[in-house]
């Protein structure tokens, strides 16, 4: 694909000292990944990322739900700033993408409106007695890993290329859509053709597919999940997407945002039990990662210490394209080498040719 | 001084400078290309009468020639005066005006008729159309282009199964800052559609509109004609994007608003009706002349009714698609008309 527009959509991106704001969800869903981020980001990179335990939720599924006033979530997000504040830091890198579309709209918010601003800064000093400076720079951490793409790519110790063909992976990329979609200037590449995780794709030598249903919602979208009755219209517009991208044999799913890399991994595992779907070229499910894997992958991390034994769809299939060697005995194993559980059997992680032979006897 | 200079050689600017000339006074055309014939040199047949461009353009082209009408080829103007002051009456009165062109050159003039024409709005910058991403959407300047080239193809040079236009592509779109009606893009769509069919009869043409706004003689006619006769499809409602298929065919979404559905189709070719928006050079010249501005950035004449080529500026008019966007008729009209306003303000200033 000719993506040369995305150039035109460049974002300041601080290089280091940056105040890190964790996902709520992301810790359930993928707990190793923001780990990583910060191995990544300190260790390999050597920046310097303040993990606070102070801060909280931005309120942002609340707010989004239609449960959590405004001015409560100004105030929240304010409290966030005076936190970053007061620890020294003018830059802030978020975790989610939900987070980071909020952040950006306040700010948008309290840009247009300064009375907004004032507001939240009132209710911020009665409530809590902190004052806060605006943030300078406002990052997704996504865009962190993308601004050291070409860094990280050096420190490599694999690509993402077939280890038996040296093909290029066929990766689908899917972007959270409040990453730019609120307002394209905020994202690498734009609303429509985003570039932050195919820029990383492309350093480090996969292909991205680009398919029909590319810009379409991963099936997560607030209201479509939250309430309970609308769930259907979920599952169904992640089996839009499956369907969309499953003629291109993808190799693997990545994506930026919390409930992407969720419901795109955990409604494959109910389409496959609901209507016995598989979306992978081999009849299993498509492995998705977030982008933090996807980089550790590519440093030579383990993926089970990355918390890859979470994913509901297994990601061995993209281990074993890529040549990682891992230790298939150690994948439900803890930190202290205490077993954690083990899954039950899903149609999901079963070649299409196991369940025939179930079948059959 | 009889001198006159006219800013663009296109149909409005060719037009006002012959009839400069007939009236005795002496026509400079500053045109910054290397031809004559502005926009119309793209064109392949003129809706609705499908008349070939080319021969009104001919027409034009002689009519300048045979008028012996001064020509300065790539050459810009720079700005109405070189000192920089504004011009006023006074300056009017005292010999005219001073133009400063590109070069350093400086020519002076009894009166000035800007006829600088449009620009043709970039389809990139909707992006969700994929143009310039996906080598099987067009725009209908391409289209233009490719007819006058022998025929309309596919990027591997293969015949469209399915086309699909898409009408209002940078026009009455507040998301790229062009709330105005480009006004010709309707009729312009259905005239490509309607020869499309003639190229590929076997073909599924698809039309998506907003409105389809058939403002002039013969247009709605040719409208009727276009579903009746050449069984073109149109669809109310907006393409909301375009995306790749495996097979590379192009993907669109729109929502169907007369049914009130929400669509998906696969296309061969889209093809974008882009819309005219301001010339680049409007900003400039107005600055420059202390000549105001519409919103939508295009120049603003004197009056809407009684003044429409004049600029509220002493001995600066207009003519054409500068003021706003208009049809090749239109734009001959008011060269002819903004050279009548010349010659009456050149006989009251030497009264």
């Amino acid at each position: 694909m000719k993506r040369s527009s995305w150039k035109e959509y460049q974002k300041e991106i601080a290089d280091d000292r940056y105040y890190y704001a964790r996902s709520c969800i992301r810790q359930n869903f993928f707990p190793g990944s923001e780990t990583t981020f910060l191995r990544i980001m300190r260790e390999a990179l050597g920046k310097d990322i303040f993990d606070d335990p102070r801060h909280t939720s931005c309120t942002g599924i609340g707010y989004h739900s239609d449960i959590v006033p405004l001015d409560t979530t100004m105030a929240v997000v304010a409290r966030q700033f005076a936190l970053a504040t007061e620890a020294g830091y003018e830059n802030i890198a978020v975790s989610c993408i939900t987070s980071f579309g909020l952040y950006t709209e306040i700010l948008e918010t309290w840009h247009e409106f300064p009375e907004t601003e004032a507001r939240a800064r009132e209710n911020l000093f009665k409530a809590t007695g902190r004052e806060f400076v605006i943030p300078k720079n406002i990052a997704h951490t996504s865009d962190l890993v993308f601004h050291n793409r070409e860094k990280i790519e050096e420190l490599a110790v694999r690509r993402l290329v077939d280890a038996r063909t040296g093909e290029p992976l066929r990766i689908v990329e899917h972007i959270g859509c409040h990453y730019a979609k609120i307002f394209p200037k905020s994202g690498i590449g734009g609303s429509e053709f985003p570039y932050v995780l195919a820029g990383m794709v492309e350093q480090w030598g996969g292909s991205v597919v680009d398919y029909p249903e590319r810009r379409h919602c991963c099936g997560f979208g607030f209201r479509n999940y939250l309430v309970q009755a609308n769930r259907g219209f979920s599952i169904a517009n992640s089996r839009k997407k499956l369907e969309s991208m499953a003629p291109y044999k993808p190799d693997m799913i990545v994506a930026n945002c919390p409930g992407c890399a969720m419901f795109l991994d955990k409604w494959q595992y109910a389409l496959a039990e609901m209507e016995n779907s598989t979306y992978g070229a081999d009849g299993r499910g498509i492995p998705v990662l977030t982008y933090e894997e996807m980089a550790g992958l590519v440093l030579g991390y383990d993926p089970w210490e990355m918390g890859m034994q979470m994913h509901q769809v297994d990601v061995e299939p993209v281990l074993e394209r890529l040549g990682v060697k891992y230790d298939p005995a150690a994948k439900f194993l803890g930190r202290a080498g205490k077993y954690i559980g083990a899954p039950g059997e899903a149609a999901v992680n079963s070649f299409s040719g196991d369940r025939i032979y179930r079948i059959r006897q | 001084m009889k001198r006159v200079i006219v800013i663009g050689g296109g149909p409005a600017g060719m037009q006002a400078a012959v009839a400069l000339k007939a009236a005795g006074l002496e026509p400079v055309i500053v045109e910054r290309s290397d031809a004559l014939g502005g926009k119309l040199r793209d064109w392949h047949n003129l809706f609705p009468s499908a008349t070939p461009a080319r021969e009104v353009l001919d027409g034009l082209r002689k009519a300048v020639e045979m008028a012996r009408v001064e020509v300065l080829l790539h050459t810009e103007v720079e700005g109405l005066t070189p000192d920089g002051s504004k011009p006023s009456v006074e300056v009017a009165l005292a010999g005219g005006h001073a133009v400063q062109l590109s070069g350093g050159r400086k020519l002076e003039a009894a009166a000035v008729v800007v006829a600088s024409g449009f620009d043709v709005f970039d389809a990139s910058l909707k992006e969700e159309y994929g143009y310039r991403i996906y080598d099987n959407v067009f725009t209908t300047v391409d289209v233009e282009r490719m007819l006058n080239e022998g025929g309309v193809a596919l990027a591997d040079g293969s015949a469209p199964r399915r086309v699909a236009f898409v009408h209002c592509v940078g026009s009455r779109d507040e998301k790229v800052n062009q709330k105005h009606c480009s006004k010709v893009c309707c009729v312009t769509a259905v005239k490509q559609a309607m020869e499309m069919r003639a190229l590929f009869p076997e073909a599924d043409i698809y039309n998506f509109y907003m409105d389809i706004r058939m403002f002039g003689p013969g247009y709605e006619e040719l409208y009727q004609r276009a579903q009746q006769e050449s069984r073109v499809n149109f669809i109310r409602g907006r393409v909301s994007e375009a995306s790749p298929t495996i097979d590379g065919r192009i993907q669109i979404k729109a929502e169907d608003t007369l049914v009130g559905r929400p669509m998906k189709m696969s296309v061969d070719m889209l093809v974008l009706a882009v819309g005219m928006k301001a010339g680049s050079s409007c900003e400039k010249f107005a600055r420059t002349a202390d000549a105001a501005l519409s919103p939508n950035g295009f120049l603003a004449p004197a009056d809407l009714f009684s003044g429409c080529v004049a600029s509220g500026v002493p001995g600066v008019f207009y003519a054409g698609a500068a003021t706003a966007p208009k049809t090749i008729g239109e734009s001959l009209a008011e060269g002819s008309m903004a050279a009548c306003w010349v010659v009456e303000y050149l006989d009251t200033l030497a009264k």
